[in-house]
């Protein structure tokens, strides 16, 4: 069976490069994945009829209980042979009934195919959650192929439409099946249904899974969306929702029923929906005149018919049942294709239109009658076979004491058909019949009746002749139908076993079968009378509009949500969050507080004395950042509490921090001042408003609640750190001194790989951000200045920076060109020996990459952006990018000899006049840290100073067509 | 050998609600560089706040420098390291956005979400707020819909077409 399932599925995967190739023709090739599931039905046949039934059982998730489980027992047997055989017949067909050069003809292929592969699944499956997933899979290609021209608005509504009623119930069913496997401990099928669970978890299952074949097999109320699906091509109609998904919901009902219809109300529901929708489907095929939408609300009908049978619980009614299913599939499959065939020849399906087909097209006026006469019911046809079998056994259960319930089932079946022979003659006479007058249906325009003007190819008429051919000839051997189908009906666990035949005798069942032929011919021959007694009927407000005003209020109700939590404000938003932090928290220790259940907390005025100066110092600037109005004080009031918070770094015993802390103020300070040139020098005047004692009170509370965070986080501890052991493990294995450092590159060296990636994204961003339409611009060397060809090039003696004559004359001061000259080798120097010292004293690969970038901004300040391009000739994603690539990449390489990623390893290497040297892999980490680091700081500098000096030269105008571009 | 006392120094305390205060009041203004100086001080409050839960002051944790005083704990601070390195990128990239408000819109405040407004806008008036196919009503009936789908059939193709 795996085989076959995934030649299907690779079918469907090759179906575009295949009609690109071989156009139409390539539905035949796609025609062989059915074509082998149905040949492996049939392969099958002697092992299902002796019971023993084809397994396999791969495991696929073990944790979800979820394995590819497939059997074929007679159920399977017989769907996979609808699916299969009906599948490739349609496919066949597919290749006559489009046009060459139709729409999207490699993705319908594509689809259509897949789903014959999950349908295949579906039958097959053996597992209750693969069950599912097959169901779905169904449910999301029907979606795709009944919406297949999603250019039209009324095909979108149908696919919607169905997706959803589907998906609903789909889901329902899954809380059932779950209930099934939970209740009895198993997840395969057939052990379930051996062994049902009973009481509650017995209700629940059987009302999930009823609902979920209710929506699947377009069940009342859920009967709207397959008449409204036949927006679908019609030969998706033919497959679809004649033999195979709308079968899915009759499939799952017969599949539960040996192991679910003891329960009194799997059999009330079932009896209830099945029923009603015999009638409903029944009563309103009579009153549409396109054709599809007459076989629509015939196969609602139907389906109510199946469902009814296959549910009911006894023998003799299901073999009836399941004999109908494939009996079904055949003529219904066969009135679709017909129907395709007529819109072919006549471009029309509006049967008021149509006259006189059934002299045009013999043939497929022929396959239409034998199709019809199996729907109603005349013998010698499967229909007949399977009507008379289900007459047959309800009256044999009716006769011999049985509840109420089936008599009302009986009573149904018998008016159900009455009109089943109605409109399957008024389909016939409606397609191929001739008419006479307006009154008698014809043209409704009074135009003249549409004639067949095309010619019929064979790939047209030669299915649907088959399928009704094939109806004709299994009822002409009813005892083969018997002995196959049996075995299943026998696993039902009441009434007595009935019995497929031709000839039964004069029986009740055979008098009820004219009756019914005979009323049904009676209403069709009054059929004006009977169309305009429906039309005086007051007709209730459809299933669907109901739909329709309950997604309306669900739309309603989403925009309700949404505009109360999304109110579109930051403010609000970040409020939210804080208040979050703030209250949760802080309710828990005020409650503590207040029930006096709290742990004493031990304080210590400070470490250090020198600490409290400090904190002194950032809560003044803190406080005065707050009220400032100016932009330019406001940012160097932050930049003091910054490098105060520095300095109780150094106090706490932390140098590497009090390092990085004072370069990043520093980086920071430099890049805010650079964009501060650009933005006015007072933030918006905004007056007063009550929101500042809002924010007032929101920024006390949580500078309160993290205080007591603080306070009460040494609470947490209890255990002892980890960190105890980090100085032995640092020289050990790291070999170095400095824990800090060995700590970022070694020890938790992932950390800072997850870091440099942050801040290759940020660095990204802001280049995004500013440079608009590509990564970052060209590297500014001199040679490309303005001016530049002025000169007679190369560097001239006196001159301190290279480019500093790009500046304009107020721009430049020497002193500060003299200073930059005598302080960036310097500075570059300091930086490596802080990468290399960093491994055993302060220091490392962050503070030197920042003090580079220190240098650089130093360079960019005193000589322009061109002095920037001639520091630095290259772009920033070239170091962002090698940066990474040392310290992630090069961590890597220690897999080779089999150790951890990004373990260190130590060489002690012999250097002639250096002496021993002593090196530590990890330095390539730190190496690439710094490279990230300088390349970071260098497109900031890029960016925001260098890129916005030159839009700021630009004319206003220019600016504005730069702002324009990318909204 | 590391601290392992971890009982909070109150000035460090006041710090760091110091800075967060300051840093959440700031953070709900609407300029967005007044909010990228409150996300400022709130990162240096919250660094201070890992430095101290991670324990009292000590030495630098270098070994070999501290002698026999006890050393202060190196895990909190190569973790507020690269917070702190974090700390920079991510502002780097608020101020380009406040630059970017600014080259288009003349201000850097931060606006009302507009699609947002619409939404609660049409909510509150009960009107739809979008179109919704599955949702609308034609009034069409199933006939006068199916009249509208017909295939892209076989013959289409064949110059036909005047003969529908």
């Amino acid at each position: 069976m795996l085989p076959v399932l995934l030649l299907t599925f690779a079918l469907a995967l090759s179906a575009p490069v295949l009609v690109a190739r071989l156009g139409r023709r390539a539905f035949w090739i796609l025609a062989l994945g059915p074509a082998a599931a149905a040949g492996y039905a049939l392969a099958s046949t002697t092992a299902v009829l002796d019971g023993r039934y084809p397994v396999t059982s791969i495991p696929w998730v073990p944790g979800l209980d979820l394995s590819l489980d497939l059997r074929l027992d007679a159920l399977s047997w017989l769907m996979l042979l609808v699916v299969g055989g009906v599948g490739a017949l349609v496919l066949v067909y597919c290749s006559a009934y489009f046009a060459r050069d139709a729409f999207g003809t490699g993705r319908f292929a594509a689809t259509l195919t897949a789903f014959s592969g999950a349908m295949i699944g579906l039958v097959v499956a053996d597992d209750l959650l693969l069950l599912f997933v097959f169901w779905e899979l169904t449910t999301v290609f029907s979606y795709l192929l009944i919406g297949h021209y999603a250019d039209r608005k009324a095909s979108r509504r149908a696919a919607m439409q169905a997706i959803v009623v589907t998906t609903a119930g789909g889901l329902v069913m899954l809380v059932g099946l779950i209930v099934l496997g939970v209740s009895t401990g198993t997840w395969r099928l057939s052990e379930v249904v051996a062994a049902p669970p009973t009481g509650t978890a017995a209700v629940v299952a059987s009302l999930c899974l009823v609902a979920g074949a209710a929506t699947k097999s377009a069940l009342v109320p859920f009967h709207f969306w397959l008449p409204a699906a036949m927006a679908a091509p019609t030969p998706v109609s033919a497959y679809l929702h004649a033999a195979a998904m709308v079968k899915a919901g009759v499939y799952l009902v017969a599949r539960f029923a040996p192991g679910l219809s003891g329960e009194p109300v799997w059999r009330w529901s079932v009896v209830a929906l099945g029923g009603a929708t015999l009638l409903v489907g029944g009563y309103r095929a009579l009153r549409q005149h396109d054709l599809k939408l007459v076989l629509a609300f015939g196969t609602v009908s139907q389906l109510g018919l199946l469902v009814l049978l296959l549910g009911l619980g006894t023998r003799a009614a299901a073999l009836a049942g399941l004999a109908l299913l494939g009996a079904h599939a055949m003529f219904k499959a066969t009135m679709f294709l017909v129907v395709g065939a007529v819109d072919v020849a006549t471009g029309t399906r509006d049967l008021r239109r149509l006259s006189g087909l059934w002299r045009a097209m013999p043939v497929t006026a022929a396959a239409g009658l034998l199709a019809t006469a199996s729907m109603i019911g005349v013998p010698p046809t499967a229909g007949y076979v399977a009507k008379e079998a289900a007459l047959e056994g309800l009256w044999h259960d009716v006769t011999h004491g049985a509840d109420a319930l089936e008599v009302a089932a009986l009573a149904a079946v018998v008016v159900g058909s009455i009109l089943t022979v109605t409109y399957g003659l008024r389909f016939w006479w409606g397609a191929f019949g001739t008419k006479a007058s307006p009154a008698d249906g014809g043209a409704p325009d009074g135009g003249t009746p549409a004639v067949p003007h095309r010619r019929q190819p064979v790939l047209l008429v030669a299915p649907p002749a088959v399928l009704a051919l094939g109806g004709l000839l299994v009822a002409l051997v009813p005892s083969a139908g018997e002995r196959v189908l049996a075995p299943y009906a026998d696993t039902y666990p009441a009434g007595d076993p009935g019995h497929l035949v031709l000839w039964g005798g004069l029986t009740p069942a055979l008098a009820t079968s004219a009756v019914v032929l005979a009323a049904g011919a009676v209403l069709f021959w009054q059929r004006v009378r009977v169309e305009r007694w429906q039309s005086a009927m007051p007709s209730p407000r459809g299933a669907d509009v109901v739909y329709r005003r309950s997604m309306r209020r669900l739309d309603d109700l989403a925009a309700d949500v949404t505009g109360a939590t999304q109110r579109g404000s930051l403010p609000f938003y970040l409020g939210i969050v804080l208040v979050v932090l703030a209250v949760a928290p802080g309710a828990v220790i005020l409650s503590g507080l207040l029930s006096g259940s709290t742990v004493a907390v031990d304080v210590v005025p400070w470490d250090r004395p020198a600490q409290a100066a400090v904190v002194g110092i950032v809560v003044v600037a803190a406080v005065l950042a707050t009220r400032a109005r100016r932009r330019l004080k406001a940012v160097v009031l932050v930049g003091v509490a910054g490098y105060a918070n520095a300095a109780l770094f150094l106090l706490h015993g932390a140098p590497d921090l009090a390092l990085t802390q004072v370069l990043v103020e520093t980086v920071t300070l430099v890049v805010l001042v650079l964009v501060l040139r650009r933005l006015p020098p007072y933030f918006t005047d905004r007056p007063l408003a009550a929101s500042r004692w809002v924010r007032l009170a929101l920024g006390v509370t949580t500078g309160v609640v993290m205080m007591a965070l603080t306070l009460a986080a040494p609470l947490a501890r209890v255990q002892q750190p980890i960190s105890v052991d980090f100085p032995a493990e640092s020289v050990e294995y790291g070999s170095g001194r400095n824990i800090v450092n060995v700590t970022l590159v070694d020890i938790r060296a992932w950390d800072t790989v997850g870091e440099l990636s942050v801040l290759l994204v940020a660095a990204t961003g802001v280049a995004s951000l500013v440079f608009l339409r590509q990564r970052s611009g060209a590297v500014l060397r001199l040679s490309r200045a303005p001016g530049a060809d002025r000169d007679d090039g190369g560097p001239r003696r006196g001159v301190w920076l290279a480019a500093g004559r790009t500046l304009t004359p107020e721009r430049r001061s020497v002193m500060f060109e003299i200073v930059t000259r005598l302080v960036f080798h310097a500075m570059v120097v300091f930086a490596l020996f802080l990468l290399f010292s960093g491994h055993n004293s302060t220091g490392g690969g962050f503070a030197a990459g920042m003090v580079v970038g220190i240098a650089l901004a130093v360079r960019y300040l005193a000589g322009g952006r061109y002095e920037l391009g001639e520091a630095m000739p290259v772009p920033p994603g070239l170091l962002l990018g090698t940066g990474l690539f040392l310290s992630a990449g090069v961590g890597l390489v220690a897999l080779l000899g089999g150790n951890e990623v990004l373990e260190s390893f130590t060489y002690d290497v012999h250097v002639p006049l250096l002496g021993d040297v002593h090196l530590v892999t990890s330095l390539f980490f730190d190496v690439g840290v710094m490279l990230l680091v300088v390349g970071l700081v260098l497109d900031l500098l890029r960016t925001l100073g260098a890129e916005i000096d030159r839009q700021g030269e630009l004319p206003e105008n220019v600016v504005a067509v730069v702002g324009e571009g990318s909204r | 050998m590391i601290v392992l006392e971890n009982t909070p120094s109150a000035v460090l305390v006041l710090a760091v609600g110091v800075l967060c205060g300051a840093g959440v009041y700031l953070l709900l203004e609407r300029p967005l560089t007044r909010v990228l100086l409150g996300f400022i001080l709130l990162s240096n409050g919250v660094n201070l706040m890992l430095l101290v839960a991670g324990g009292r002051a000590g030495a630098s944790p270098i070994v070999g420098n501290a002698g026999d005083e006890p050393m202060s704990d190196p895990l909190a601070q190569a973790m507020t390291l690269t917070a702190i390195v974090i700390t920079l990128g991510l502002s780097a990239f608020i101020l380009a956005l406040a630059y970017r408000s600014w080259q288009l819109h003349g201000h850097d405040e931060v606006a009302d979400d507009v699609e947002d407004r619409r939404v609660a806008r049409q909510a509150a008036l009960n009107a739809p707020a979008y179109e919704d196919a599955d949702a609308a009503e034609t009034g069409e009936s199933l006939d006068e819909e199916a009249a509208t789908v017909h295939d892209e059939v076989a013959g289409d193709d064949a110059g036909t077409e005047a003969g529908r």
